[in-house]
Formats: C-alpha cells, sequence, structure tokens
C-alpha cells in the first residue's frame, strides 16, 4: 500500500512539475523576469550560470516580434524586468517608445567601452559583431573587393549573393551608409548591388556561402559569427568545406571601417526586480559570460581584457565604424524605404 | 437543373421555427456577448490603424504596393486552383469510388494537415535548391558544372509557395468536401444515375453543386491561411501583401502602418465572402429527404483505377512521406539536442493547449451557428461574420491586437481595485495560459463555427419544425436532432482546429508566459535561424501527435455518416 501510494506521490509531482507553467506569472523576490529575442539554447547555459552564482531565478520569453508591443500593453504591470536584442535596431525602437529605464553601476561603466552602451544607462551592448564580406579564395582576386561599394562595382556583375535586402542586418548595413554618405548615394548603392545580384536575395548569412561555395556566387554579405559556426561545425561538417572555400574581408578599412552592430539588454521602466537586472547585465557583460559569448557563439565581447575566440581572431583585427549607434538607428526607416524603392528583393 | 435548386422548393421560412415571442433571449444575447469578445482584439487592430502612420501610403503606393497585390493574388489564385482540385478530387474518389488501397487513402490523405508550411518550405528548399541532391546529381550525370548552363526551377519563388501551400493545405477542403459527400442523401445521386447520368456527371452536376457551401469553406479556409502566412514566404522571399505588413511594422516601425495595411486584408477578405453569399442568395443546400444507406463506392477497373490510385498516392507521397522521411533522417543526426529531457513537457503543452482549444471553440461555434438558426436576425448574422475574421489576419498582428485588449481590461481591472479597495490585482490574463488560449480561439473561431453552420445548413428546417412542435426545446432539439446529424462536420472541425493550434507559432510566441514551450515554439528558435535539423525531432513530433488525431477521428467521420453500415435507415 504504501509503494503504491509512494509511486502514486510521484506521478504527482511530476505531473506537477509538468503543469508548473501553467500557473500565472511569477513574480517573486529572487528573480529576474527577461523578454528576450535572443534564442533559448544560446542562452540557457549563460543564465544557468548566472543562477548558480547569484541564486536569482531567471525567467525567460523568447519573444522576437511584438516584444515592444507586448511591454507596452502590459503597461506599468509589465512583469518584464530586462529585454536582451539580437541588434540596435530594436533596442532604439524600445527606447524611442519611452519602455526603458535609466540604470547604472560601476561595475557596467568598468565593463563596457562607452560607445556600446548609452550615456545615461539606458541600454548596455553585450557583444558586437561585424557585417562582413565572403569573398571566394580563387574566383575573388585579392583586392578585388576591399569595400561595401565595391558590391555596387560594375565588375561585380552577377557574382554577389545576400539574404534579403529587408533584413534587420541589411538594413543596418544600408542605414549606415546613409549615416555616412546621404540618402542618394546610398540609394545609388542599394541598387548597384540589386543589379550585381547573382540571385534574387534568400536565405540567411550562412545560405550564401554555400552558394558561393557550390559556385552560383563569388561573394557574398555576412555576419562574423555565422563563419565561426560554420568552421566549428561538427554536427554538419559540410558546414566547414563551406567556409574553407571563402576568405573574410573586413570592408572599408582604408575609409570609415567596417560596420558593427550590437546586441544589447535594457531595463525596462516598469521592472519591479530592477538590482537582479542589474546583476544579469553585470554577469553577462563579465568576463566568464563574455568568454562564453566570444568561445560559443564567436561574437566579439564588449568587456576589454576578455580574448575573442582563437577561430575569431584568426581572421585578424579590424577598424570598425565610428559612427554612432543611434545615428544608424535613426535611418532605419528611410534604409527600408529605399530597399522598396530599388525593389531590392524582387 | 441541378438539385440545389430543387430543394429548395421545400424551403421553409426559419421565422416559422421560432418559439419564443422576442429574439432577445439567452441564445442570442449569448451569441452577442460571445461575438464581441471575439471581435474585441480585430477591432482593436482597426482602432490601431487609426494612429498616425506618417506618408506610408504614398510610399508604399508608389513602389511595392502593386507587387504585393499581384504576387498575393496570384497565390491565392494558385493555392486555391491546386486546392480545388487535389482536396475535391480526391475527397470524391474516396467517397464514391472503389479501388485498391482506397480505406488507407481516406486518412492518409489527411496526413500532410499536420505538417506546418514553413517546415515542409524548408525540406523541400534542401532537397531542390541548387546545392541540393537533386540539382547535384543531375550535374553530375549531365556534367554541368555552373547554374547558366541548365533550367531548373526555383524552388524560393512564387511557384513554389504556392506548391508548398498546396500540399499542406489542400485537407481542408478535402476534409469538408468529403464530410460534405458522405452527409449527401444517396436518394439525389441515385435520381440521378436513374435519368441516366454518369459517375462523372452525376459528380458535376449533382454532388459537386450540392457540395458547394462545404467546399466554399474548405477553400475560403485555405485562401485565409495563404493569405496571412509568415513563415513559407519570408523564407521564400515571395513579397506578399502580409510580409509587407511585417515590413512596415518591424522594419519602419510603424504599427499603425501595419494595422491599416491589415485592415486593407480584412476588408478584402470581407468583400469576397459577400461576393460569395450574393452568388448563391437564393439558394438553399438541405437535404430533402433523410434517406441514408451505405454510398454505392463506382468500381473503377482498368486505366481509371490505376489514375485513381495514383491521384490519392501523389498529394500523400508529395505532402507527407517524403518530407517525414527527410525529417526522420534529420533526427537521426541531432537526435542528442532534440531528446532534450524538456520535450515531454513541450509535447504536453502542445496538445493541452490545442485540445483545449479546439474542445472551446467547437463549444463555441455550435453555440454561434445554432443561434443564428434560431433567430436569424442581420445583427447576429453579421456578429458572427465578424467574429469569424480573427483567421484572416496574420497572426502577430492578430496577437497585437489580443495583446492590446487583454492589457486594457488588466490595467483597467487594476486601475479600479487599487482605487476603490487600495490593492493591486496586477496582470490577470496578459502573459498567461488563459490569454494563449484566447489568441487560438478567437484565430480559430472561423474554422469551427465554418464547418459547423455549413453543416446545420444542410439540415432542413422542417426537422427544427417537426422538434419543436413535438414539444422539445432549442437546445433539446440541438441535442437530439442537430448534433446526432452533423456529428461528422463536429468532428471534422475539432479536427482542424487541433491541428492547427499543435501547428501555432506566432500567437503562442508573443502571448505566452514565461518558461513556456510548445513544440512549435521550440522548432521555431532553430528554424528561426534555419537550423531546422537541430528541433526535426520536435518537429516530427508537431506532424506526429497532429496526425494521431487525424486518424482517429477520420476513423470516426467515416462511422458517423448516416446510414454508414446500414442497409437503411428511414
Amino acid at each position: 500500500m504504501k509503494t503504491s501510494l509512494m509511486s502514486k506521490a510521484k506521478i504527482l509531482c511530476a505531473a506537477l512539475a509538468v503543469m508548473a507553467p501553467w500557473g500565472g506569472t511569477a513574480s517573486a523576490s529572487g528573480e529576474v523576469n527577461l523578454y528576450s529575442e535572443r534564442q533559448p539554447f544560446l542562452m540557457d547555459p549563460l543564465l544557468k550560470a548566472f543562477t548558480a552564482q547569484s541564486g536569482i531565478k531567471v525567467n525567460m520569453v523568447y519573444i522576437k516580434k511584438g516584444m515592444l508591443e507586448r511591454i507596452d500593453a502590459e503597461g506599468a504591470n509589465s512583469p518584464a524586468d530586462l529585454i536582451l536584442t539580437t541588434g540596435f535596431g530594436n533596442l532604439n525602437n524600445l527606447l524611442q517608445a519611452g519602455l526603458l529605464q535609466s540604470v547604472g553601476s560601476s561595475a557596467l561603466s568598468a565593463n563596457i567601452a562607452s560607445q556600446y552602451r548609452h550615456p545615461d544607462g539606458l541600454w548596455f551592448g553585450l557583444t558586437t559583431r561585424a557585417r562582413i564580406i565572403f569573398t571566394h579564395k580563387d574566383r575573388v582576386k585579392p583586392g578585388e573587393v576591399t569595400s561595401y561599394e565595391d558590391l555596387a562595382a560594375p565588375h561585380m556583375k552577377g557574382r554577389v549573393c545576400t539574404r534579403s535586402g529587408k533584413h534587420e542586418y541589411n538594413i543596418s548595413l544600408l542605414a549606415s551608409i546613409i549615416a555616412a554618405k546621404g540618402e542618394a548615394a546610398a540609394e545609388a548603392w542599394a541598387k548597384g548591388v540589386k543589379e550585381n545580384l547573382a540571385r534574387k536575395p534568400q536565405g540567411n548569412d550562412r545560405a550564401q556561402v554555400k552558394a558561393i561555395f557550390q559556385g552560383e556566387c563569388d561573394v557574398s554579405l555576412g555576419n562574423t559569427y555565422y563563419m565561426g559556426l560554420m568552421q566549428t561545425n561538427e554536427k554538419d561538417p559540410e558546414q566547414k568545406e563551406w567556409a574553407a572555400t571563402v576568405n573574410v574581408v573586413f570592408p572599408n578599412q582604408k575609409d570609415r571601417g567596417t560596420h558593427v552592430n550590437v546586441s544589447g539588454a535594457a531595463v525596462t521602466k516598469s521592472s519591479k526586480n530592477k538590482e537582479n537586472a542589474i546583476k544579469l547585465i553585470e554577469f553577462l557583460t563579465g568576463d566568464m559570460a563574455q568568454k562564453i559569448y566570444a568561445q560559443d557563439n564567436f561574437e566579439y565581447p564588449v568587456k576589454a581584457g576578455v580574448a575573442a575566440s582563437p577561430v575569431v581572431a584568426s581572421w585578424g583585427t579590424f577598424e570598425a565604424d565610428k559612427v554612432l549607434l543611434s545615428s544608424v538607428a535613426e535611418k532605419r526607416t528611410l534604409a527600408t524605404r529605399i530597399m522598396d524603392r530599388v525593389r531590392f528583393d524582387n | 437543373m441541378t438539385t440545389a435548386t430543387a430543394a429548395s422548393t421545400t424551403k421553409m421560412a426559419l421565422g416559422a421555427t421560432k418559439v419564443s415571442l422576442s429574439w432577445l433571449n439567452g441564445w442570442t444575447i449569448g451569441t452577442v456577448i460571445i461575438a464581441m469578445i471575439a471581435i474585441t482584439p480585430i477591432v482593436t487592430v482597426i482602432f490601431i490603424s487609426f494612429t498616425p502612420s506618417d506618408d506610408i501610403w504614398a510610399h508604399l503606393v508608389s513602389t511595392v504596393l502593386p507587387l504585393y497585390i499581384s504576387t498575393t493574388l496570384l497565390l491565392m489564385i494558385g493555392v486555391g486552383i491546386g486546392t480545388l482540385v487535389i482536396g475535391v478530387g480526391t475527397a470524391w474518389l474516396v467517397s464514391m469510388c472503389r479501388f485498391p488501397g482506397k480505406s488507407m487513402f481516406e486518412w492518409a490523405l489527411l496526413l500532410p494537415m499536420a505538417m506546418p508550411a514553413y517546415v515542409i518550405a524548408y525540406l523541400y528548399t534542401d532537397i531542390l535548391e541548387y546545392a541540393g541532391p537533386i540539382q547535384t546529381m543531375l550535374r553530375d550525370m549531365f556534367g554541368w558544372t555552373t547554374k547558366r548552363e541548365y533550367w531548373f526551377p526555383e524552388i524560393r519563388s512564387l511557384g513554389g509557395a504556392i506548391s508548398m501551400m498546396t500540399l499542406v493545405l489542400y485537407p481542408y477542403v478535402y476534409l469538408l468536401s468529403r464530410a460534405a459527400f458522405m452527409e449527401q442523401s444517396i436518394c439525389v445521386l441515385e435520381a440521378s444515375r436513374v435519368l441516366g447520368r454518369g459517375p462523372v456527371q452525376s459528380f458535376f452536376s449533382v454532388a459537386l453543386p450540392l457540395a458547394r457551401p462545404a467546399i466554399i469553406i474548405g477553400i475560403s479556409l485555405v485562401l485565409m491561411e495563404a493569405l496571412n502566412d509568415f513563415g513559407t514566404v519570408d523564407f521564400f522571399a515571395v513579397s506578399t501583401f502580409t510580409l509587407g505588413i511585417y515590413d512596415v511594422w518591424l522594419n519602419m516601425g510603424n504599427v499603425a502602418g501595419a494595422a491599416q495595411l491589415a485592415t486593407v486584408l480584412l476588408l478584402f477578405v470581407m468583400a469576397l465572402a459577400l461576393a460569395e453569399r450574393f452568388a448563391r442568395r437564393k439558394k438553399r443546400f438541405h437535404h430533402t429527404t433523410s434517406k441514408y444507406k451505405a454510398l454505392p463506392g463506382y468500381q473503377l477497373e482498368g486505366r481509371a483505377r490505376t489514375v485513381a490510385v495514383i491521384a490519392c498516392a501523389l498529394p500523400v507521397i508529395f505532402g507527407f512521406v517524403l518530407p517525414a522521411s527527410v525529417l526522420t533522417s534529420y533526427s537521426f543526426i541531432h537526435y542528442k539536442t532534440a531528446m532534450s529531457t524538456e520535450f515531454l513537457g513541450y509535447a504536453f503543452n502542445s496538445f493541452m493547449l490545442s485540445s483545449v482549444a479546439a474542445v472551446l471553440a467547437l463549444a463555441i461555434g455550435i453555440f454561434m451557428a445554432y443561434g443564428v438558426r434560431l433567430h436569424n436576425e442581420p445583427l447576429l448574422k453579421v456578429m458572427v461574420r465578424l467574429a469569424s475574421l480573427g483567421y484572416a489576419v496574420p497572426g502577430s498582428v492578430l496577437a497585437v491586437g489580443v495583446l492590446v485588449t487583454l492589457g486594457s481590461v488588466d490595467n483597467g481591472i487594476d486601475g479600479f481595485m487599487r482605487q476603490t479597495f487600495g490593492i493591486s490585482t496586477g496582470l490577470l490574463l496578459s502573459g498567461t495560459i488563459a490569454a494563449v488560449t484566447f489568441g487560438y480561439l478567437v484565430r480559430f473561431l472561423a474554422l469551427a463555427f465554418g464547418s459547423v453552420e455549413a453543416s446545420l445548413g444542410k439540415v432542413t428546417p422542417s426537422m427544427d419544425g417537426a422538434s419543436r412542435s413535438l414539444g422539445h426545446g432549442a437546445m433539446s432539439t440541438l441535442r437530439r436532432v442537430h448534433l446526432p446529424m452533423i456529428r461528422g462536420s463536429i468532428l471534422t472541425a475539432s479536427m482542424m482546429v487541433f491541428v492547427d493550434c499543435m501547428k501555432e507559432l506566432p500567437l503562442t510566441v508573443i502571448l505566452r508566459p514565461f518558461n513556456f514551450h510548445t513544440l512549435a515554439t521550440f522548432v521555431h528558435q532553430y528554424a528561426s535561424d534555419e537550423q531546422l535539423g537541430e528541433a526535426s525531432l520536435a518537429a516530427l513530433s508537431i506532424v506526429g501527435f497532429g496526425i494521431l488525431p487525424v486518424i482517429v477521428l477520420s476513423l470516426a467521420i467515416t462511422r458517423s455518416r448516416p446510414g454508414h453500415n446500414k442497409e437503411e435507415k428511414a
């Protein structure tokens, strides 16, 4: 009798464990609530390490489209304390919507270089990534492609691959060109690149390198970490071959520098666990987490003194575009309209 | 000279069945309240569209709007024709003909329904793209070395999107038309045969016109799905209207502009629905007789038999067998990631949410459809139509409507409680399972209501009259007369809602509570980065869990046909 009661109790416990999320929103002390654009599979190891170190439980919703609208609709009662974004664009949207609050700590100021955080602590960069050009090792001669502008040059006709012009990474790049050279020049550039495309924009950054490998095109745009992920992909070793056929080119080293974007974090205006939220940002910009970002996802750490992964380091160093992230962000709408005008994706 | 018009001779004014003195009774009030709740998120989207939106229209009209419109129309036409031919054709074959494998095809034809469109799009891209096995094999065989040396259809294109959507959406048309064919009284078909029409002629002049309401509902569900699809068209970079909505919303940070586009989409869907209603305004589709017996089953021979088998096999192979095999092979490579300990929990969440939503949607759908039948008030009819519009709104946009609605309710209650009693109730609904379920209901009510309504429409009002004059109330008549007669359609509808909820993504992602995953959201985090392999087992489980009820219910539907296994029933 006793054993069957015990096993019943066990089943009940298991059922309750499964049912746990069916309850309401948790907001007890010792917690921090996170709305994240970054995928759970990426964040879980970091968040587990944080909980192990601090004892603070992290609750997370992975939500990309509609995060801003959700925080806005929930208003002052929103349970979200902290948001994580994949790029600066959405960080800026939340900022403009007045949904963030200014926080700060000496640790944060020490961890993050000043160009990668808001002067009043409204947002913090966690990692950076560069938008680079992949060139085929043989079919593209050294020096043939050294800048974003080269992608629009006549000699690249039928040789360029990229993902959708409407993807936030390409919008952000075009916005940086508007910021540097003005609307007309940026539109001419977008038009030039479109005319040089080997195929209709499609797939993600990785798929473009695959296309170079397969001979569909010679050059493509991509974010740096994709190269690292391909070069070390043990589950799908074919990707190592794709990566091996291309060189990494950091564009515009002779003028304004390579376009760089940040993944970031910010504390919401309605945060009820502000102290814990700050602790989590401190942790994510601390040595241990920065090393995990660098080693596992091949991103550039924002903290000085944390080394990039050896894989990333092997591509060499580069000069980043010095333009303010906010100046790029405010050109995003215009960039999207330019992509419409030149019908980039069609 | 169709039977549809013949049937209209027995048409009875529905008003004659009214027993109550006033239409202001429980059914009507209940229907209006439910409809109003369901409409709120949609009205919210329309409301958002009245906020300032820059000069978004001038920009769109001068640049991409014509393209969005033409692409979307072509997509609708392509998917509409594709699903009509495959869905109705196979439904007719398995309902009315006998050929080898027929009883297997009856349920197997439903299998692609469980396959999310973005998953099948991903898999076919792997197979058919330049770097895929087919083109690589062709290049090896013929010694081609570059893309310019040969032509091969581009999978990431409008044609590709049409094919992918047709493959996974035709089961809606198949399901509804099969249910309609099976509910058809054999007498009309016998009459047609007696009058000298063969199987093909009977199909076109009797069965097809009689099944028209069901087929139309199937097609309109398909078109709405195609219209608001995001995953597939985004992956293929096909510039549809819906992709434009997301672009305006997310890249231009213009929610109001996106809401305006979504409202235009809604108006378009409403116009289509009205046009269809107008086209069949005078016709009624009741059955004039309740004489049913086992369907005849034309025995197919020779070439006709081969054609029938191939016609039924192809959609199953391309819509299910092939993609499911590729998924299975991926899941062998990636089983370590896939078999996480939390996996069972995700499956449980998906299953529970979908079941609850299916049951609730059906209950509400029956309530509303019967409410309209009892009291054919114009106001009521307009309300229930509007309540079914959630299916036509792109998922994430509808989710924003739900967010704003629930947020306002929660914050309203909280404000009131603070002021009156000095206590804060916080968010009662936002970010809970209830919010997700509410989102599902708003979105999928059209599935439940549409199929129940179509099926109820075939029950002649004399049935209501007879039952009511024998002293049964509205509820009792529903339970004893209507529900048994439309049982097949109820099962069909619950199956569609269930499977759609299993696959549902945007509402779940945006409305869910903390630390809550379904199979679909788990797949999404990988698929969004084109790493579907990592989540292949979860994707396979969506299909697997989706299929189980599909098969079980499919068998139930076959049994539910009036006259099934009976020689004759008076």
